[in-house]
């Protein structure tokens, strides 16, 4: 049982690992939320043939992501306007971002 | 734009050149220490690489290539490459970032968020990595019997169309492939009508179809069939006694759309079907926007004749299938004639890719259904609250019986089409994409009964799988700034503040 278990959040962290990996923003959201949800709705399945089937279904979604993760990087678009928001100075090396507040609005 | 590998390969070229400069002065230290020679040398004193042709060509034979710099460069993030002085060469590659130097950083994107929904969908990537093989390695026709090429492109096709079919609840041979929703509207409503011309010249349909229905319905009239268009109600809904009463005993077809394309009104498809059955006459609905969407049944809802796009469902553009049903049999006059495939109701070879993405699409539509539409109602419901909490905004059509993917709402005072021109960081439309080239206000919306002006000021707003809550925040404060904006420039709105009724007033034509 502790294997499975073990198992099941190696698979978890996976998934959220290639999931981050998408260029799209919407594909992106989607793969983290979609393996959040999916996890949270079955964290108490007890039958370990229903888990054995979860858990070969999350391997090949695994399989599907890490593919179309490396694919996606290779067709980059820009990005959407509501990505980032970070604006702000740049301080220092690396691309520190100093945000700079935008004063007389308030 | 410039890849990042040779971003950082330009930046290390010249670090090169610089340090190979510092090669000349030794011809200098030497003169510094015999005076005597110094003003021979002097003439030939220089600062800069003398031209020489051997220095103007390139030696081919013995030119090096680092394999392994480029080995090592290939694979490499473009946030992760330095490239000296420069923030980094993830905001060399955004056009607005390079401009902006390392000044200020705007780390934001500039491609518009996507709310179009209803005019297509994005391909999802698990639809895409099933095509994949079949446009690689599986490229048999699935029409060839003599080998295994075909053999294999078969068996996918089979599978896409037990996939589809089961998503309708239909028999996998019930399903014929097409281009598209707008084939199969054209063959079910031209297929049906020639085929019983003989005895039946008369079709029915509403007002509010989408144009290739409609466009095929006065093709017919032409070869002189009567064609019915009925009037919908305020909501959106036929009435299901004026479709009754519409139907005569040369009636050979009835038309209306599920799931309506504008205003995502569902029609009720039971009641629709019962009465069909009732007076015998074949049923055929265009469920290009209900299919993975709404639940859908051929059989509880009596059709005989359905629509499915593949693109409206997160797979693959240039596919659709038709509904035909079997037993009670449909017989169609084919448009395509040829070698008999799909029953002979639409010759022409498959395209396995397309096919299989469509099957996978239907696959996953299935599994996601309920996901899928707890989530999309939750977004619209933010959607919908946000935007009608302005005022002076009106919902189109009727807020019970819809599907919560498309939300249309006009905002009176407003052109819509300057709206949509402010809101260029949002990808709308104000109706089919059909139609969007003209800017005619929208016949869906003037068959609903609502005004000019009205149909003028309405948006669609389409919600999928893929939005975000945060796509959906931004377009609310968006939204709500431009339209602020542009009734402040509006003299009608200055009127409408100082309580004067727009009703009321004559204008005076030039």
């Amino acid at each position: 049982m502790a294997e499975t278990a073990q198992t099941a959040r190696s698979l978890y962290r996976n998934l959220l690992r290639y999931s981050n990996r998408f260029a799209a923003y919407n594909f992106r959201e989607y793969a983290k939320r979609r393996s959040r949800d999916a996890f949270r709705e079955h964290q108490h399945e007890q039958d370990p043939k229903r888990i054995k089937a979860l858990l070969a279904l999350g391997d090949k979604d695994l399989k599907v992501l890490q593919r179309q993760t490396m694919l996606s990087r290779y067709f980059q678009m820009d990005r959407l306007v509501v990505e980032g928001q970070e604006t702000g100075q740049q301080k220092g090396h690396k691309g520190n971002i100093a945000r700079l507040k935008d004063t007389g609005w308030d | 734009m410039p890849s990042p590998a040779i971003v950082a390969r330009c930046a290390a070229q010249r670090l090169t050149a610089a340090s190979s400069r510092s090669v000349l002065p030794s011809a200098l230290r030497f003169s510094s220490r015999t005076p005597l020679r110094a003003a021979a040398i002097c003439q030939s004193r220089h600062y800069v690489t003398p031209s020489a042709a051997q220095n103007a060509t390139v030696d081919v034979e013995n030119r090096k290539i680092e394999t392994a710099e480029v080995l090592h460069q290939t694979g490499k993030n473009p946030a992760d490459i330095d490239v000296g002085g420069m923030p980094h060469a993830d905001a060399m590659m955004s056009p607005q970032a390079g401009i902006l130097k390392q000044a200020t950083i705007m780390d934001q994107g500039a491609r518009p968020i996507y709310m179009d929904m209803q005019a297509t969908t994005p391909t999802d990537p698990r639809v895409l990595d099933a095509m994949l093989p079949f446009y690689t390695g599986l490229y048999g026709n699935p029409h060839s019997r003599t080998h295994a090429y075909g053999w294999e492109a078969e068996k996918a096709v089979d599978k896409a169309r037990e996939h589809i079919a089961d998503l309708v609840g239909a028999d996998p041979k019930e399903i014929i492939f097409t281009s598209g929703a707008t084939e199969s509207n054209n063959m079910s409503i031209k297929g049906v009508a020639r085929f019983y011309k003989a005895k039946k010249k008369h079709i029915i349909t509403s007002q509010t179809e989408h144009k290739c229905v409609l466009d095929s319905c006065r093709h017919l009239q032409e070869e002189g069939f009567e064609v019915t268009y009925l009037p919908v109600q305020n909501n959106g809904l036929i009435d299901l006694k004026q479709l009754e009463a519409a139907i005569r005993p040369d009636t050979s077809l009835v038309s209306i759309m599920t799931v309506n394309n504008e205003i995502g009104v569902i029609q009720p498809m039971e009641e629709i079907g019962r009465i069909c059955k009732k007076h015998k006459v074949f049923f055929h609905t265009d469920a290009a926007q209900a299919v993975g969407k709404i639940p859908v049944d051929v059989n509880k809802w009596g059709v005989d004749l359905m629509s499915i796009s593949g693109h409206k469902i997160y797979g693959p553009k240039g596919i659709g299938a038709c509904f035909v049903r079997r037993r009670p049999r449909v017989r169609l006059e084919p448009i395509i004639s040829g070698g008999g495939q799909e029953r002979g109701l639409r010759s022409g070879t498959l395209a396995p890719p397309l096919v299989v993405g469509m099957g996978e699409a239907c696959r996953i539509a299935k599994e996601e259904l309920a996901y899928d539409h707890a989530r999309v109602s939750a977004l619209s419901k933010r959607l919908q609250d946000g935007l009608l909490a302005m005022e002076h905004t009106t919902l189109n059509g009727s807020p019970d019986h819809r599907y919560p993917g498309c939300v249309n709402i006009s905002f009176a005072y407003v052109e819509g089409e300057s709206l949509l021109m402010a809101l260029k960081d949002i990808a709308l439309s104000s109706g089919s994409a059909c139609t969007s080239a003209s800017l005619e206000p929208s016949y869906v919306l003037r068959a609903l009964g609502s005004s000019d002006e009205s149909a003028h000021s309405s948006i669609r707003f389409g919600i999928g799988r893929f939005t975000t809550e945060a796509e959906i925040d931004y377009v609310l404060k968006a939204v709500k700034e431009r339209v602020n904006f542009l009734r402040e420039l509006s003299p009608l709105w200055e009127l409408v503040q100082e309580g004067v009724d727009l009703s009321t007033i004559e204008w005076t034509g030039h």
